[in-house]
């Protein structure tokens, strides 16, 4: 489903990723591990279509070229990512966002926009997925949300987009044991044939809730390892010293 | 400069979609201002001597001024004397009844989104239309007279209530006021007029849609909304002007007078050509608007400032009476060369009275956008109160925001709160809405109605959909 082939990513002329392969089949969960500044967030974003990287290789969707597409396109193509800092949009109605965002890709795929009630009907059933309550959805988007609030608000994004591939940057971060619970347990209410999804994460703790099928070690721009889960609990007892080699020092003087 | 920060440079650079004109058989004065100008405009009106002094008075009080120079306004020199003071259609109206309108006045108010037939109407909304000089219709006339309510052109007002319009013209802004009200005063042609008897609610929304037609006119309306003891009432106004590439001065006075317990609230949604992106053309806005709020009445300022190459206007509240409110909601947005010097002055008397001020500056392009806002406590002021929160957002590299607070407190028992903020849209807004599927110009015109939502909040419910959309399509551009 998802094929990316030795992609590179620049940022002002700085290598992030440097030649990294990956594919992940449908419905599969692969996660990527690896330590500060490894490129696991630039990785996200450059499936997004964020601008101003520099970015060579093959990304495909289904066949489709996402590198050639803008961040809009490759959200109506099927791609999501759930965001480690959120953006607050005062003044915006969460509500209102998602319809519109919703309404965004149904219109690109030339589907007709969802009635008020159907989209009530998604909603209703997307803040139960993450256990919020009604008022949060009359909130603006994100602002003065917790930062639990914050990464419970992209699971539910990501349950009313029903997303193909959905990325998940680091959606542990910042969380709490509970919030933890409520947004693995999205997620994993989330899982389906038809869905793949790449969850990025420093930590092994989200692992424990979110069983991945796949385990990529990503290191200095490539990946460096894949496995099963049971690498995931290597890392934990291990660190990432094995696979570190000449630039252990450096590595771990950023981390 | 990154590829987002141009688009929202482009999006900002938006088509103006009022810019036609029509072909009206016009009679204009010659261009000019001197005594007799003034003579003529009151001869063609068949006004009353008591007027004529008036506006005399005025014209004298003007001569003696100058323009005020402390605005942040870069303004050519205007030539006073090369602007007509007199233009209207000829074709005159018999105002009391619509199908007499000009057919090609009925048409260019179609055009504009503002039918006259009362049957395609907006329901529950009276409209004043003006064009050029001088008012065409007033609808709705008579469900208003049923409920006591006055709703009719200046001009109209003067023949038939000369009462009232004598009592209360120049009762708020006095003629020697400012450079541009004393102007106004001598040379004021129509505007509408509203007076609400004691105790009614007013049954509808009254709206005054003011349109420039002609070429190298002025505009000088007047506008006197009274409403006595217990009274409500909810006006709107709208404004758009065609294409030109000369500037064009409009140069209103708005009177409120609200008695005891009295509310008015006061809309406008101001579209006036705004010029082009090298700044040629465009309408000079310069307008003084005040009210005065007597014991516990309330006054409440709304405004959606999207047009004008230069707007200076402050809408103002005299809180005189014990618990008077004032309020003051502006969203104001400068993209091309546009520039705004705009906020409010609320001058507290009364004991315990109340203002609160939400300023929302908007600047794009070369856009220049100043909130200017006095708050001021007198001696009598026990226990007033205001809280003023002024944001400004910026949309690109090369525009400019300030905020000019003044305040000045001589009751030490009054409290006054100052919030400002400025912050631009963001790279990554934009990166996160557009991951969600939405279009950049749909994302763009998202953030920036939040940004405003507390200011549309306070519209009628028809006139914040306009305002949403006017303000989206004031941000459109070709998104590359």
């Amino acid at each position: 489903m998802l094929h990316v082939d030795d992609l590179t990513v620049s940022i002002g002329g700085t290598p992030i990723l440097k030649g990294l392969d990956l594919e992940v089949g449908p419905g599969e969960v692969h996660a990527i591990m690896g330590p500060n500044g490894s490129g696991k967030s630039t990785f996200a974003h450059a499936l997004a279509g964020r601008e101003g990287y520099d970015v060579e290789g093959t990304v495909t969707l289904d066949g489709a070229d996402l590198l050639a597409m803008e961040p809009e396109d490759r959200a109506a193509a099927g791609v999501f990512m759930g965001f480690q800092y959120p953006v607050e949009i005062p003044g915006v109605n969460n509500m209102y966002f998602l319809r519109t965002a919703l309404n965004s890709v149904r219109r690109s795929r030339g589907e007709d926009e969802i009635s008020a009630r159907e989209f009530l009907k998604v909603a209703q059933e997307a803040m139960d997925l993450v256990e919020m309550k009604q008022d949060f959805l009359n909130r603006s988007v994100n602002a003065g949300f917790s930062g639990g609030e914050k990464k419970r608000n992209e699971i539910l994004q990501m349950a009313v987009m029903q997303p193909k591939l959905a990325v998940l940057d680091e959606t542990d971060s910042g969380l709490d044991i509970d919030a933890l619970r409520v947004v693995a347990s999205g997620v994993n209410a989330l899982r389906g044939p038809e869905r793949s999804m790449i969850v990025i994460t420093h930590y092994q703790r989200l692992l424990d809730y979110i069983k991945p099928d796949y385990v990529h070690v990503l290191v200095n721009g490539r990946i460096v390892e894949s496995g099963d889960h049971t690498l995931a609990l290597h890392l934990e007892e291990k660190g990432y010293a094995d696979f570190l080699g000449e630039d252990a020092e450096l590595t771990g003087a950023s981390a | 400069m990154s590829e987002t920060l141009r688009d929202i440079e482009k999006l900002a650079d938006a088509s103006y979609e009022f810019g036609f004109s029509t072909d009206l058989d016009t009679d204009v004065a010659p261009p000019g201002l001197t005594e007799d100008t003034v003579r003529l405009i009151a001869a063609k009106k068949d006004e009353p001597d008591w007027l004529l002094e008036w506006r005399l008075k005025a014209f004298a009080a003007w001569q003696q001024m100058e323009e005020p120079d402390w605005a942040k306004l870069q303004i050519a020199p205007i030539d006073y004397q090369s602007i007509s003071y007199w233009a209207a259609p000829k074709k005159k109206p018999v105002l009391d009844s619509l199908d007499e309108v000009d057919p090609e006045i009925r048409e260019m108010f179609d055009k504009l989104g503002i039918p006259l037939h009362e049957q395609k109407m907006l329901s529950n909304v009276a409209v004043d239309a003006i064009v050029d000089s001088v008012s065409v219709t007033t609808t709705f006339k008579e469900t208003l007279a049923e409920a006591g309510v006055i709703f009719c052109s200046f001009s109209e007002a003067v023949r038939d209530h000369p009462d009232l319009v004598r009592e209360h013209l120049g009762s708020v802004v006095p003629v020697r006021d400012n450079f541009f009200a004393a102007l106004n005063s001598a040379v004021f042609s129509d505007g509408s007029f509203c007076y609400i008897p004691k105790g009614v609610r007013c049954p509808m929304e009254l709206s005054t849609y003011f349109r420039i037609n002609s070429m190298n006119t002025g505009q000088f309306e007047r506008t006197l909304i009274v409403a006595e003891d217990d009274s409500h009432v909810s006006y709107l106004e709208g404004c758009t002007a065609p294409q030109r590439d000369e500037n064009q001065l409009h140069a209103a006075v708005v009177e409120l007078v609200a008695k005891d317990r009295a509310e008015i609230k006061y809309s406008t949604v101001q579209n006036w050509y705004p010029g082009d992106e090298n700044g040629v053309g465009g309408i000079y806005n310069f307008v003084t608007k005040r009210g005065r709020a007597h014991t516990d009445a309330k006054i409440s300022w709304t405004q959606v400032e999207t047009g004008s190459a230069i707007t200076w206007k402050y809408p103002s509240v005299i809180l005189q009476g014990d618990r008077s409110v004032g309020e003051f909601y502006s969203v104001a947005l400068s993209s091309k060369r546009q520039q705004a010097d705009t906020g409010t002055k609320m001058v507290h008397i009364g004991a315990d009275t109340t203002s609160s001020i939400i300023s929302k500056g908007i600047s794009a392009g070369n856009g220049q956008n100043t909130y200017r806002g006095l708050v001021k406590m007198m001696r009598s002021a026990e226990n007033a109160r205001n809280y003023t929160q002024c944001d400004s957002l910026l949309l690109g590299k090369r525009c400019g925001a300030h905020t000019v607070p003044y305040i000045e407190v001589k009751n030490p028992s009054a409290q006054v709160e100052h919030e400002a903020s400025t912050s631009t849209v963001g790279e990554d807004q934009l990166y996160y809405c557009r991951q969600r599927g939405m279009s950049e110009e749909d994302a763009m015109a998202m953030i920036v109605n939040g940004f405003c939502r507390e200011v549309f909040d306070e519209l009628p419910m028809e006139f914040a959909v306009e305002a949403q959309r006017l303000l989206s399509a004031s941000l459109e551009g070709s998104v590359g």
